[in-house]
């Protein structure tokens, strides 16, 4: 038909037009070993950067959110200004600032007119707050305050403190396991010294990267670079973060891995929750020399997701939905399986109101506003998680569909017609992932922190191109197993409508 | 400050230079095409936008709109439920669709060879919806969780939307734009066949086209896609206007919570209902004085400074259909209550009504908001979207042009102006959230303010 004749014409014309879209990215390194990785992009005047560290929540150690408030307080005095002259600067030439972390990573962003005064006030402000944080008490206080605020806001919400609790039981003690954002009991501890000793460590040109995306030429983005990073030492990169080991089985909870278990998901501090069962796998956290990568595990069930049988927590918690999130051990970057993992959960989970999950709990039973699944994938092993959420009685029904789904994708693998549909997507897709200066500066970091080639963007067509049906097939198979899933549940009581 | 001054002359010529031009096209049934060139990649974003949105519902039917927005997927008379969806993904594109108060609008983002493609279903479903009781009885279901999950469940939500309703005595506003659960519990496919043939029609739609395409060639293919669906009569709102407010009105919303949230409003003009555009202008303006950055009133004075909020933001419905509000939000920080949070805020807005802003702060709006502009330029989904909404609640698309110079152009003595005249003790309405304890077993049982809502 109509739709049909329309699907092939795109076929051709999909594979056919893109290779010559991609932005030529270029790269070096400054004087004090930061990496940078530059695209000239000439239409509009502005330009984004982006400077990325090895120093996300990862590296906090005990200090839960110790990343994340360092990161945060960078902006808050720095160099000869305050936090209110840091943002009068930015906010008079028009420039918007921004920052985060996640588990792997911690940045700064700034985006700017190319326009001389804007631009430099904007770069002399960012590489002050890279270099010189003042990391004063005030500002050290009134930051930690917001951040135990922002964490009961957290904790009013069951999706939140399901995410939580999911992390938890997939990486029990490895330092991927807790919120990088802290939890009150840790965050209460942090001190100022603390922050100044983890941004002597992180903070440093061997540890960085320089992303700028924008109307500068290479001499001028050079110049930016250096101008951003030359007051950070040189020092070390991070050291590799210990590798996520299989995980061990256990029969009964000991205690001490429930009170751990209240600790990482801030739960004990919080009276309105209650743990109804709790069996956290306990992953034991190999040193990277001695950790055997995922895929070489045995075969056997338990083990190839790595998770005791049956690991499930229930949280009460007052709300009509339940929020359901399941699942294991993911992928790193750049493992052989990467590409075959990402296209299959395209199939199943990730392409959105196409996907599998989200047409069985959805569009066929009307049993969810959203039910995805997604890799995230870090520089060590990431989860796989499937997530929805639907009034409580119905939670055991959703679970069940979820269930179903993944295990009978993993069972026959992608048809044909999903693998090539998925394909046309991604590959489809890809110029608009890159689109925008906005876009293209975010996709760089990833690429530029990951130790992806520069040529990266020129070739995703050709390897989603090559991912086979087989290979989609046998790496799920060999790598997940449903029975063995973590399950996370939080919300009300299963009798209650909602 | 003669240096800064010259800093927006500057910026302000940069901004002028950037802005591509709309291409303004009707067809014969009425349907208005708006093209506008961006060539930085190989793709373009199309936006059909209806005027049809929660704004438009009686009590009985609010969440209609949003309903029949989600069945707008679901299948015409020649395509299968979720085949737009599955055509579109399977030619790299990205497809959803928003229901706000003042419109309901659908959107593809895709290569700029599927254009036609993305015509022609959307033609399809203009015309030829098939609504199936099935499929209409699931989705509404969806919508449900879809409320539990926006609203229910999450607190601040909660807050806001009892603000809306208790606020507004007559005006649409009131309502939930995902509805209110008892009204989505009764609601029929019959309502949904209504709806859909009171409002959809190309005489009632704006087609907008952001992306690497030539505006004429787009023009032909809307005519040959569009241009086939026949005109037919479209309802016509009743005018809605708000009685002038007699008295601070209060809401203390309880439930299970962990930290408290307020949020303030006053009955305002929009653009659209002003007396004159400079009015609406100097309000805009207000609203960025107090939260245009981080380092305006709100940040510096209460976030930093007296540090008796941990958030404080400003908002101002410029380009609302009719009148809305000034609101501005907050939470305390830990030592400080709702009250002197509230206290806080009252005493920012007494400022602006005493003192007038400095030229400082005028200066650093003006400059802000014209990088803004070429950083909006950077979203092709963006640019459509001003276009199309502005068109859409009645303003036009020639009133983005104005904006910047409109803006440049108020002065403090104007500001303080609207201040004295608009935000009043009896034209405030104040929503507190004060939380219960979250104890287990404890439900929180219903409740969505103002904004949109995607698929």
């Amino acid at each position: 038909m109509f739709a049909r004749n329309l699907i092939v014409l795109a076929c051709a014309l999909l594979y056919g037009g893109l290779a010559s879209a991609a932005p030529k990215v270029q790269g070096w390194h400054t004087e004090n070993g930061a990496k940078v990785l530059f695209v000239e992009t000439r239409q509009l005047p502005m330009f984004d950067v982006r400077v990325v560290f090895d120093a996300g929540g990862a590296r906090d150690g005990d200090a839960f959110g110790l990343a994340a408030l360092t990161n945060e307080l960078l902006s808050q005095g720095a160099g000869n200004w305050d936090a209110d002259q840091l943002a009068e600067r930015l906010d008079a030439v028009g420039a918007r600032f921004g920052s985060g972390v996640n588990r792997d990573m911690a940045w700064l962003s700034v985006r700017a007119l190319i326009e001389p005064k804007a631009r430099d006030t904007a770069i002399e402000t960012l590489a002050a707050m890279l270099a010189e944080p003042r990391f004063g008490k005030a500002a050290f206080q009134r930051t930690l305050r917001h951040k135990l605020i922002a964490e009961r806001q957290k904790l009013q919400s069951a999706g939140k403190v399901a995410s939580r609790a999911f992390y938890h039981a997939v990486y029990g003690d490895h330092p991927y396991a807790h919120d990088p954002e802290g939890v009150a009991a840790t965050l209460e501890k942090l001190t100022p010294a603390q922050a100044r000793a983890f941004h002597r460590r992180y903070y440093v040109g061997a540890n960085a990267l320089v992303v700028i995306a924008g109307a500068l030429d290479r001499p001028r983005a050079e110049h930016i670079a250096e101008r951003l990073v030359e007051r950070l030492p040189g020092g070390e990169p991070a050291t590799p973060l210990p590798a996520v080991g299989p995980l061990v089985r256990i029969s009964h909870r000991p205690s001490t891995a429930a009170a751990q278990s209240h600790a990482l998901t801030g739960v004990r501090s919080v009276r309105m929750l209650d743990v109804v069962s709790a069996t956290p796998a306990r992953p034991s956290v190999a040193n990277a020399s001695h950790a055997a990568p995922l895929n070489h595990l045995a075969t056997n069930a338990g083990e190839k997701s790595g998770l005791a049988k049956r690991d499930l927590t229930r949280i009460v918690f007052p709300s009509s939905q339940t929020h359901l999130l399941i699942g294991q051990l993911g992928m790193k970057r750049g493992e052989p399986d990467y590409f075959p993992l990402y296209v299959g959960n395209h199939i199943l989970g990730g392409g959105g109101l196409v996907s599998l999950l989200s047409e069985e709990v959805r569009e066929k039973r009307g049993l969810a506003y959203g039910a995805y699944s997604y890799f995230a994938p870090l520089r060590q092993t990431g989860p796989f998680i499937a997530g929805a959420s639907t009034k409580n009685a119905q939670a055991r029904e959703a679970l069940r569909v979820m269930r179903d789904t993944i295990r009978t994708f993993i069972e026959n693998g992608p048809t044909d017609a999903q693998l090539k549909a998925a394909k046309q997507n991604l590959i489809g897709g890809f110029p608009r992932k890159i689109a925008s200066n906005r876009k293209l500066s975010e996709y760089l970091a990833m690429m530029g922190f990951y130790d992806y080639p520069l040529d990266y963007l020129d070739t995703f067509a050709t390897i989603i191109g090559a991912v086979t049906r087989e290979r989609i097939h046998a790496a799920f198979k060999r790598r997940f197993d449903v029975d063995h899933f973590v399950t996370v549940e939080v919300g009300g009581k299963r009798k209650d409508g909602g | 400050m003669k240096s800064v001054c010259l800093l927006a002359v500057c910026l302000w010529s940069t901004f002028v230079h950037a802005t591509p031009k709309v291409h303004e096209y009707q067809l014969d049934n009425g349907m208005k095409v708006l093209v506008k060139e961006d060539h930085r990649a190989p793709i373009a974003v199309s936006q059909v936008w209806y005027k049809i949105g929660a704004s438009y519902e009686t009590p009985g039917i609010t969440g209609l709109s949003h309903w029949l927005e989600h069945m707008m997927f679901k299948g015409t008379e020649t395509h299968g439920p979720n085949a737009f969806s599955r055509i579109i993904a399977a030619l790299g594109g990205s497809e959803n669709a928003f229901t706000g108060r003042d419109y309901t609008a659908y959107f593809e983002t895709l290569s700029k060879d599927h254009l036609r493609t993305a015509f022609a279903l959307e033609a399809d479903r203009m015309a030829n919806l098939r609504i199936l009781p099935e499929e209409a009885k699931k989705e509404l279901e969806v919508v449900k969780e879809e409320r539990r999950w926006r609203t229910d469940d999450k607190p601040t939500a909660r807050t806001q939307e009892e603000f809306n309703a208790v606020a507004y005595r007559e005006l649409p506003y009131r309502n939930p734009v995902i509805g209110w659960m008892n009204d989505l519990e009764h609601l029929t496919v019959a309502d949904l066949k209504d709806w859909y043939a009171k409002w959809y029609a190309p005489n009632n739609a704006t087609l907008v086209v952001v992306g690497d395409v030539e505006p004429d060639a787009v023009f032909a293919l809307a005519s040959a896609t569009f241009g086939r669906v026949a005109a037919r009569e479209t309802g016509r709102p009743k005018p809605a206007a708000e009685p002038r407010q007699l008295g601070e009105t209060r809401v203390k919303v309880r439930l299970p919570a962990k930290q408290p949230y307020l949020i303030m409003g006053f009955k305002t003009p929009s653009l659209r209902t002003a007396d004159t555009p400079a009015d609406a202008y100097a309000l805009e303006m207000l609203a960025h004085i107090l939260a245009g950055g981080d380092s305006a009133r709100l940040s510096r004075q209460l976030v930093r400074g007296s540090e008796i909020a941990a958030e404080a933001d400003a908002d101002y419905g410029l380009y609302d259909r009719l009148a809305g509000m000034l609101t501005l939000d907050g939470t305390p920080t830990d030592g400080h209550g709702l009250d002197d949070l509230e206290q806080a805020l009252l005493g920012q807005v007494r400022a602006l009504i005493e003192t007038p802003v400095s030229e400082t702060e005028l200066e650093h709006v003006r400059v802000q908001l014209i990088a803004g502009k070429v950083y909006e330029l950077d979203s092709v989904f963006y640019q459509a979207m001003q276009l199309g909404m502005l068109e859409t609640v009645g303003l036009g698309w020639r009133r983005a042009d104005e904006y910047i110079q409109a803006m440049k152009s108020v002065t403090a003595e104007q500001v303080r102006a609207v201040a004295k005249r608009y935000l009043t003790h009896d034209n405030l309405t104040i929503s507190r959230l004060e939380p219960l304890p979250l104890k287990p077993g404890q439900r929180i049982n219903t409740g969505k303010p103002g904004g949109a809502h995607v698929r």
